[in-house]
């Protein structure tokens, strides 16, 4: 019993930071329906803003997360000026190359700057876990938790509570109606981009110390990113934070019970058994299909 | 003229060994054959049907272990105490195997696939392509996981009155890689100009006019899936007897875009589109290693497959024929297949 209550704690760690990267993708994919293929580069990227903060520039660990935030909104702008708005319109296989392009490049300029070698962020949290009865769980992860928290309802009240949110709903909704109505379609893809790779480099910020930080550690977070979009449902905040959670508490248990090995496995399962038996999605829309 | 240029383009093949002597170029030569092999069979889906499968490497990597484990033999333990113990069997046999294994493959990972279009499709192909490296990884018993199978036999062909012949150099696995390639082009080439390949283009092009004139969406998309991975399922096979050493690495996602990259280039959609991309991403590499470092030329490549995409968007070879087909206008155009925007049923 206490084996899954510690279980049920890591996944609601885990399931913090995968719902971070499953709302970026989320808005992505549903406003701007474009397969993001660089998610998992932006996620890599915040927690090399995370490395470098800390160790090269010797900065604050608490102020390195809104920098993450910062450098990710950027780069995520920077992607969507130049890659992607030159290519609205065109067919979604078209942007979904040249984001696989922007894939490699990006992954492989990270390979070629800070080298193959795994890094790892120190951080000021004591060694010794916070130890609750029958389970423990570490000072790094509850700050990690509690900061996804914190982005999340940022997030949430940003999207449903402010004017640029409501134009963005408006242009998930229907794109045409809402530029009819004066909303600046141009600037809110900009904006959805750059808020979403803004969320993945969090993540990737927050999720870096508690593993290790390389270059292809953002590709099983695009995957995952991917299982929650899927699961959750597309533009759906809400679906994705419950998305993100369900992938966790999967990978818990599959590790758990299962085999270790399997663990990244449970994401791709998702994936497959969603599309293949509910091809319409837990929250149901008829896009998918034909 | 068509033919005579194929003929040639094959003469020049054929003729490479006689003048090449330097074996680091005849072995990039042999594995850029081995994928531009994939590449066809990646092309008949993304070309012909308009279905981007980016778990094409999956396939790839079936048929390698496939044949790789058929001329190995194995010995593994199943639940309930069921052991199945394989004695080797000849390569060839292998080879044979690892052509029907993937077409399976292909044809459940069709059936359930194809309920699903678009960017659906593609994330539930990489989906498979993972699951299946996680398996090779995991199932030592089976694969040896990360320790990869080693002492992969050479393929034994039978002469008539010559006798059996190992494969074993590499002016004899050129030459059998060659004629993989080119019957994998003729076979791929005779299918696309029959009423089947009509039906795929059908289909490609407007998938609710192509219902209506009684065109089976699934049955023609799972056949043309089918195909495709049996192809990539003996390039993989090829590969595991030719390197002879293989690990799960094999089902890189990395691989798949390689591929990728080769069709874009040299043009979907077009026969000799994955041939032509696939010599140049096949021995670019071989060009650039003593002026770049590896993570230097993928961001070279990652950019090339951009520029193509903004410059080219019909792949060099059509490209190519376009402006060939403009100058010699009402004789005969080169590009086989017309090229179509398939923006009809992508307003989702």
């Amino acid at each position: 019993m206490s084996e899954f209550l510690q279980h049920l704690i890591n996944m609601l760690v885990l399931g913090g930071t995968y719902a971070l990267l499953g709302i970026g993708l989320t808005l992505i994919f549903g406003i701007m329906n474009v397969v993001n293929f660089t998610h998992g580069v932006l996620y890599t990227f915040g927690a090399y803003i995370m490395f470098i903060v800390v160790h090269q520039l010797g900065i604050n660990f608490f102020l390195a997360l809104p920098l993450a935030v910062v450098a990710g909104w950027l780069l995520g702008a920077a992607i969507e000026l130049t890659l992607l708005r030159p290519l609205r319109g065109s067919d979604i296989d078209t942007t979904m190359l040249v984001m696989i392009g922007a894939w490699i490049a990006m992954q492989s300029g990270a390979l070629w700057i800070w080298g193959g070698v795994a890094k790892s962020v120190t951080t000021p949290f004591p060694e010794a876990p916070l130890v609750l009865g029958p389970v423990s769980v570490s000072w790094l992860r509850l700050f990690v938790l509690a900061a996804a928290a914190m982005l999340i309802v940022v997030t949430y009240l940003l999207i449903n509570k402010t004017k640029l949110g409501c134009a963005m709903r408006a242009t998930f909704q229907d794109q045409d109606t809402a530029s009819l109505m004066g909303v600046n379609v141009d600037l809110i893809y900009t904006s959805t981009f750059a808020i979403g790779s803004s969320l993945a480099a969090a993540a990737g910020a927050l999720l870096g110390p508690v593993y290790v930080i390389f270059p292809q550690m953002g590709d099983l977070a695009a995957v995952k990113a991917f299982a929650i979009v899927i699961l959750g449902g597309l533009g759906n905040i809400t679906g994705a934070v419950i998305g993100g959670f369900i992938l966790a508490l999967a990978e818990e248990l599959g590790a758990g019970y299962v085999s270790s090995g399997y663990r990244d496995a449970m994401g791709f399962l998702i994936i497959i058994a969603v599309l293949i038996f509910k091809p319409t999605g837990l929250f149901a829309r008829s896009e998918r299909v034909g | 003229m068509k033919s005579g240029v194929a003929i040639l383009t094959i003469v020049a093949f054929a003729s490479v060994p006689l003048w090449l002597r330097d074996p680091y170029l005849m072995n990039a030569l042999i594995t850029t054959g081995i994928f531009i092999i994939g590449a066809m069979s990646l092309n008949l889906l993304l070309g012909f049907t308009g279905q981007l499968s980016l778990g094409h490497i999956a396939f790839f990597g079936i048929g390698a272990y496939v044949s790789a484990l058929t001329s190995l033999g194995f010995d593994v333990g199943l639940p309930f105490g069921f052991r199945i113990v394989h004695h080797p069997w000849p390569p060839i046999a292998g080879f044979v195997l690892a052509i029907v294994a993937a077409g399976l493959c292909g044809y459940l990972v069709g059936l359930l696939s194809f309920r699903v279009r678009g960017a659906y499709f593609v994330i539930v192909t990489i989906s498979f392509a993972e699951v299946v490296r996680l398996v090779a990884l995991n199932w030592v018993e089976l694969t040896q996981g990360p320790l990869a199978l080693t002492n992969i036999p050479s393929i034994t062909v039978g002469l008539p009155g010559l006798g059996d012949l190992t494969l074993r150099t590499k002016l004899q696995n050129y030459y059998l890689v060659l004629v993989v390639a080119v019957v994998t082009y003729v076979l791929i080439s005779r299918l696309v100009h029959s009423h089947f390949g009509r039906a795929m283009r059908g289909l490609m092009e407007n998938e609710t006019l192509a219902v209506s004139v009684g065109i089976d969406v699934t049955k023609t998309l799972t056949l043309a899936a089918v195909i495709s991975a049996g192809i990539a399922g003996a390039a993989g096979s090829l590969y595991a007897h030719y390197i002879r050493i293989i690990d799960p690495e094999v089902f890189a996602f990395i691989n798949t875009v390689t591929m990728v990259i080769m069709v874009i280039t040299g043009g979907k959609g077009s026969l000799a589109g994955p041939v032509v991309g696939g010599m140049i991403f096949g021995l670019l590499p071989v060009f650039l290693r003593p002026i770049m470092a590896p993570e230097a030329q993928w961001i070279a490549y990652g950019g090339v497959l951009i520029v193509i995409l903004f410059v080219l968007p019909r792949g060099i070879v059509l490209s190519l024929a376009q402006r060939f087909a403009k100058r010699r206008k009402g004789i005969e155009t080169l590009a086989p297949v017309a090229f179509s925007e398939r923006d009809a049923k992508e307003h989702a």
